[in-house]
């Protein structure tokens, strides 16, 4: 831009980060066992399905008869989906087993 | 697992958890004379531990003099600035102290990888058993209902301890199956999510004016969409780290994804050009607890005591985000009460209650007692939804020059900028004395 110009640039163009490729930057040592496993049938009847949008990995997927699908592979084992959770029974929750899970690096 | 660690043996104390409160309270306990073993879920002390980036350490110069000498650090914090912000606005405050580059250091920016995996080398280095990838899946209680050791995810995996330390971190599943904790608290808490972007170090120093292994932490307020909580931005040594802090109930109401609003900070013009070219290395998630002193759970029952984010004791409060140096300062006061209880050999709560009483003695909860009510000032949603933007239309027209109009007096623009903004006097003077109590 020459130096008499009478703008200021227009707002940057930020990389687009895909999803897939933000989760691809973190470290999985997938176990064996689903730590968490959602119960579908309660979804249904969910009113708010608040964790679709507030789960950071993004692993609930609404599916067409309004239940969820979920794969616990890449989570980060934050807690937050079953602190959002407004229906009992819907998620069981626990850690992975000992060694196995999300492994971070910068922290 | 090494032999002997189940056996029959029974420890003096076993530790959940090591993060900086179950590292702090085993070198406590090892340095005191007794058997501990220190149980980590991950592969090593640090691998499932996120926070924002900056720890506070002059809590151990008494256990760990000059803690300095080989501490990992990334930056020595030497620049912190405040800003509060609009999509297109930011009024910063911004504090440089070279002092802060010197020991005995103020902040320093390091991954918790690194500085957990130090600090339990330290406890291992005086006397602590350290045992990782193993899962403390509930409690074992005797007889008469008094805590008297945990169950792992290892096959015959029980271990006897005379008392429990639960070191486990915010979701504590300790806490709450002995009760202290509620089940879940979306209202009380809130998730942090990052980013980590590399940069050559050079150009880091240049970008956010820094000399060489100085750092800069940036607190943001305004930068949520109106969901309370707030951002931050930490220099590495290559690295910079941007994301947000927000409250998981509003979240969630919301229906905004989260690394949206990471992604709304990295386009902010008072942001962007510091990250240009940058490289996502890791993007994380962590929970914090944020009632703070109101909602923080009993500290102790018979053979058993709960500490750092377990016990609610990250301080978060607007200015202050500290959660590392008084997960410390509980650990330390945990090992050294619990380290009196073995020496008596009386294990109940009331034999352990020094816990408390000597904290209420140093910053842990003095610091808390004092900014009890910050919670509610912090996820105040005027805060978020109209204050942020007051005051940056009222800087923006203080500096702009509307000649031939001569300068407007202030009150004139603070009365005119409070009702364009909607805001009753009334909620301001009340926000605003409830901000003069917890900051005096
Ligand atoms: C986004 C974000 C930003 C933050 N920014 C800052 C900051 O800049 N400065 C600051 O000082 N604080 C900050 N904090 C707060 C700080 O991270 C916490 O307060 C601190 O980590 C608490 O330490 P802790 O030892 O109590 O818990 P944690 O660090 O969570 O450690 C708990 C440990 O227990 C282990 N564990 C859990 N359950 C089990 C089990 N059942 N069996 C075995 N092991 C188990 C975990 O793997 C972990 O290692 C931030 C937090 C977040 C989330
Ligand atoms: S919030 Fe709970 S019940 Fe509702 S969809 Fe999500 S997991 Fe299912
Ligand atoms: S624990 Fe966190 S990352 Fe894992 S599924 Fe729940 S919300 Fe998502």
């Amino acid at each position: 831009m020459s130096m008499n110009s009478h703008h200021v640039d227009p707002p940057e163009r930020l990389p687009v980060v895909a999803f897939e490729d933000r989760m691809a930057t973190v470290e999985f040592r997938v176990g064996q066992r689903a730590h968490i496993v959602v119960d579908s049938d309660v979804c249904r009847s969910c009113t708010t399905q608040a964790c679709v949008t507030a789960c950071p990995a993004n692993l609930f997927a609404p599916t067409s008869d309004g239940g969820i699908l979920f794969n616990y592979e890449q989570c980060f084992e934050c807690g937050t989906c079953y602190m959002v959770c407004n229906s009992q029974g819907a998620l069981t929750w626990s850690y992975p087993d000992g060694g196995h899970g999300v492994v971070f690096r910068k922290g | 697992m090494p032999e002997n660690v189940h056996d029959a043996k029974v420890w003096d104390v076993v530790v959940v958890g090591a993060g900086p409160a179950g590292s702090a309270a085993a070198l406590a306990l090892a340095r005191a004379g007794c058997s501990v073993l220190l149980l980590e879920r991950g592969p090593f002390p640090g691998s499932k531990n996120v926070y924002g980036g900056v720890v506070y350490a002059r809590v151990l110069d008494e256990i760990l003099p000059q803690w300095w000498l080989d501490v990992p650090v990334q930056r020595w914090v030497t620049r912190r600035s405040t800003m509060i912000m609009t999509g297109h606005q930011a009024l910063t405050v911004d504090i440089r102290a070279q002092n802060w580059g010197k020991a005995p250091f103020n902040g320093m920016t390091t991954y918790r990888p690194d500085f957990d995996a130090w600090l339990a080398g330290k406890a291992v280095d005086a006397g602590a058993v350290l045992i990782t990838s193993t899962v403390a899946t509930g409690l074992i209680r005797d007889g008469r209902g008094r805590v008297c050791g945990v169950r792992t995810d290892r096959p015959g995996g029980d271990l006897r301890a005379r008392v429990v330390i639960a070191c486990d971190g915010v979701n504590s599943f300790l806490a709450k199956e002995a009760g202290l904790l509620p089940a879940a608290d979306a209202g009380h808490h809130t998730l942090g999510v990052k980013e980590v972007w590399s940069l050559p170090p050079e150009v880091i120093e240049e970008r956010y004016a820094l000399g060489r292994r100085e750092g800069l932490d940036i607190e943001m307020l305004g930068c949520t969409r109106g969901i309370p909580g707030g951002g931050f931005l930490y220099t590495g040594h290559d690295t910079v780290t941007v994301g947000v802090v927000v409250s998981v109930e509003a979240l969630a109401k919301a229906k905004v994804r989260p690394e949206e609003l990471i992604a709304d900070l990295r386009a902010h013009p008072a942001i962007a050009p510091g990250l240009r070219g940058a490289d996502l290395k890791e993007y994380a998630a962590h929970l914090i607890p944020e009632g703070g002193y109101r909602t923080m759970p009993k500290l102790a029952t018979d053979g058993l005591l709960i500490a750092g984010d377990a016990a609610g004791m990250c301080l978060a409060a607007g200015l202050w985000l500290e959660g590392v140096n008084f997960a410390i300062g509980s650990g330390l006061a945990a090992g050294a009460a619990t380290a009196k209880a073995v020496r008596a050999g009386d294990f109940s709560a009331a034999a352990l209650a020094s816990y408390r009483t000597s904290m209420q003695a140093n910053f842990v909860l003095s610091d808390h007692k004092r900014m009890k009510d910050a919670p509610k000032l912090v996820l105040n949603e005027r805060l978020h939804a109209q204050y942020t933007s007051l005051i940056c239309d009222m800087a923006e027209a203080i500096f702009t020059v509307v000649n031939p109009e001569p300068k407007p007096r202030m009150t004139a623009l603070l009365r005119r900028t409070v009702k364009d903004h909607g805001v009753r006097w009334r909620d301001l003077a009340k926000d605003a004395a409830l901000g003069g109590r917890i900051f005096r």
